[in-house]
């Protein structure tokens, strides 16, 4: 990692779509070496995904999701890991999380209404082994989701010339 | 009844263009690459900080000289990035932006008949300054040759024995150039020898993407004879919130406080105390737009060399400084035409004096799909001649 591959991975994380040549243009490569390094990046895992954020509600189909917090008593010789590995394989489950605090595991998860969210926590969630206490928070709206902001906002007009 | 205004006024000629300035608000969809200042907000941060200044009832005047932190943190900071040392007692002055810098500075210094020069292509109100200062402004062109720089050779050639200051702005408004220490100790040692005094504006210092900015006010000998100004505006995206600072000699600072005192009595409060948290924790935010400065740079300066604009790099600030010789229009017909045809604002280079005719100021502080279509815009433009 060197301050070029620092240049794609942000441009890059802005929009995945970018055009190679612009990539290409602002890290001061060839074309070739951007791929390249691309696939250097893409192979040693820290490009995980080039995915899309989409605001859900907007969409009008949008699922109800979900912040779970777990209170879980390690395992010997595994801690956390085996049983957050098995929560891991849940399809509803976005993201999950070792935290710190009053809460072990973080759960970020979707479904399609109310009733499924509650039915795959205290059905699939709460009676794992080691799951000693359940929290569930429901998310009511998104303000930002990955650094973008999901509401209008009325930008500052700047006089279209200055000197 | 008489003409009230002054024959100092009158002559003054306005600022720019505004035949063209007219058109430009009479279009829609047009992308602007003439807007001199950041794209950015103020970093929330700062902003929360203004407003709970307000909030606490932090609406009065402050000392003359600005909020003993404040510049206790400027001084701090300078000396910090720059290795020169400013007493925040008596050598720190806050301002109204670096523009009542520039006038205090020169009032400061100017008697009546004292020739200013003015490294060109400049910012478009210290020709004006000097003059309102009483003093007559001799240009001295820097040519992209040598990149834009101020070359010691045409600045002796400028020399007189009326001739008092020099005053320079690198990173450069409007071509991007930077001095670098070496270039800026032959001017340093001119200055010297000819006991000039030296206004310095380096409001863009923090905007330099090769190397660090050299403060010319750090290198021997110079800091006596230095008015050093700069401000939040550009590195902070603070523009609307006008504050800045004078650096300079306890006995030149007093002479500016003086003057400052009774034009502006102090910088707005909520400003200064936004520009503390500036200091304090904007850091991060100043590199991050920093680097996108950097990435846009590369990107449209790239791209004005491919579609047949030629031009140098810019080393500081958020201006390209194409050439449209091979167009074979001079840069006001380029520029009005541009406009009209391919709604893209850029800003003649002769606004910014004789030495910029030829030359478009294109500010790269857009977003990057704004460059990306601009250059199209230009493209087709060129395509079309």
């Amino acid at each position: 990692m060197d301050e070029k591959d620092r240049i794609l991975l942000q441009v890059l994380e802005e929009n995945a779509r970018i055009p190679l040549h612009e990539i290409a243009a602002m890290a001061q490569l060839s074309e070739s070496e951007v791929e390249e390094r691309i696939r250097e990046l893409e192979k040693k895992k820290i490009i995980r995904k080039f995915t899309t954020v989409i605001d859900w509600e907007r969409a009008g189909d949008g699922e109800v999701s979900a912040i779970i917090d777990l209170k879980v008593t390690p395992e010997r010789d595994y801690g956390y890991d085996r049983i957050a590995e098995r929560i891991a394989r849940f399809r509803q489950v976005k993201s999950l999380r070792l935290m710190s605090g009053v809460y072990d595991l973080q759960l970020h998860v979707s479904a399609k209404n109310m009733h499924e969210i509650a039915r795959f926590v205290s059905e699939q969630i709460a009676p794992i082994d080691h799951i000693r206490e359940t929290a569930t928070h429901i998310i009511m709206k998104t303000y930002k989701e990955n650094g973008n902001l999901f509401y209008e906002r009325e930008e500052g007009e700047r006089l279209p010339l200055t000197f | 009844m008489r003409d009230f205004v002054s024959s100092r006024a009158r002559d003054i000629p306005p600022s720019g263009i505004r035949k063209f300035f007219d058109l430009l608000l009479s279009m829609e969809d047009v992308i602007t690459l003439g807007v001199g200042e950041p794209d950015f907000n103020t970093p929330w941060t700062v902003s929360e900080a203004g407003i709970y200044a307000i909030e606490q009832g932090h609406t009065s005047y402050t000392s003359n000289k600005g909020l003993l932190l404040l510049r206790q943190l400027i001084s701090r900071d300078i000396g910090k990035r720059f290795g020169v040392d400013y007493d925040p007692e008596g050598e720190i002055l806050v301002t109204s932006g670096v523009s009542e810098g520039l006038d205090i500075a020169l009032r400061a210094i100017i008697d009546p008949g004292d020739e200013v020069l003015v490294a060109q292509p400049c910012y478009v109100a210290y020709a004006p300054c000097a003059t309102l200062a009483g003093g007559v402004s001799v240009p001295v062109p820097c040519d992209e040759r040598h990149h834009f720089r101020l070359q010691p050779d045409i600045l002796m050639e400028r020399i007189t024995n009326k001739s008092k200051a020099l005053v320079m702005n690198f990173p450069n408004n409007p071509t991007g150039a930077v001095m670098q220490k070496s270039h800026l100790k032959e001017i340093g040692d001119i200055v010297i020898d000819h006991d000039l005094l030296l206004i310095s504006d380096e409001v863009y210092s923090a905007l330099t993407y090769e190397g660090s900015h050299t403060a010319i006010a750090s290198l021997e000998g110079l800091r006596e004879r230095t008015i050093t100004l700069n401000g939040f505006s550009k590195a902070y995206s603070m523009t609307g919130w006008r504050v800045g600072y004078l650096c300079a000699p306890p006995s030149l600072c007093e002479a500016a406080l003086k003057i400052h005192q009774y034009v502006m009595l102090c910088a707005p409060i909520m400003a200064q105390m936004a520009a503390i948290e500036a200091l304090r924790n904007g850091e991060e935010d100043k590199n991050r737009m920093v680097r996108e400065y950097l990435l846009r740079r590369n990107l449209f300066v790239e791209g004005l060399n491919r579609i047949g604009l030629p031009c140098h790099t810019p080393e500081g600030a958020f201006y390209a400084f194409p050439s449209v010789e091979k167009t074979g229009l001079d840069d006001i017909t380029f520029a009005e035409r541009l406009l009209a045809e391919q709604h893209v604002a850029v800003v003649p280079g002769s606004v910014f004096g004789g030495a910029g005719a030829g030359y478009l100021r294109c500010a790269y502080a857009v977003s990057r799909e704004h460059l990306i279509e601009a250059l199209k815009r230009m493209e087709a433009f060129i395509h079309g001649l």
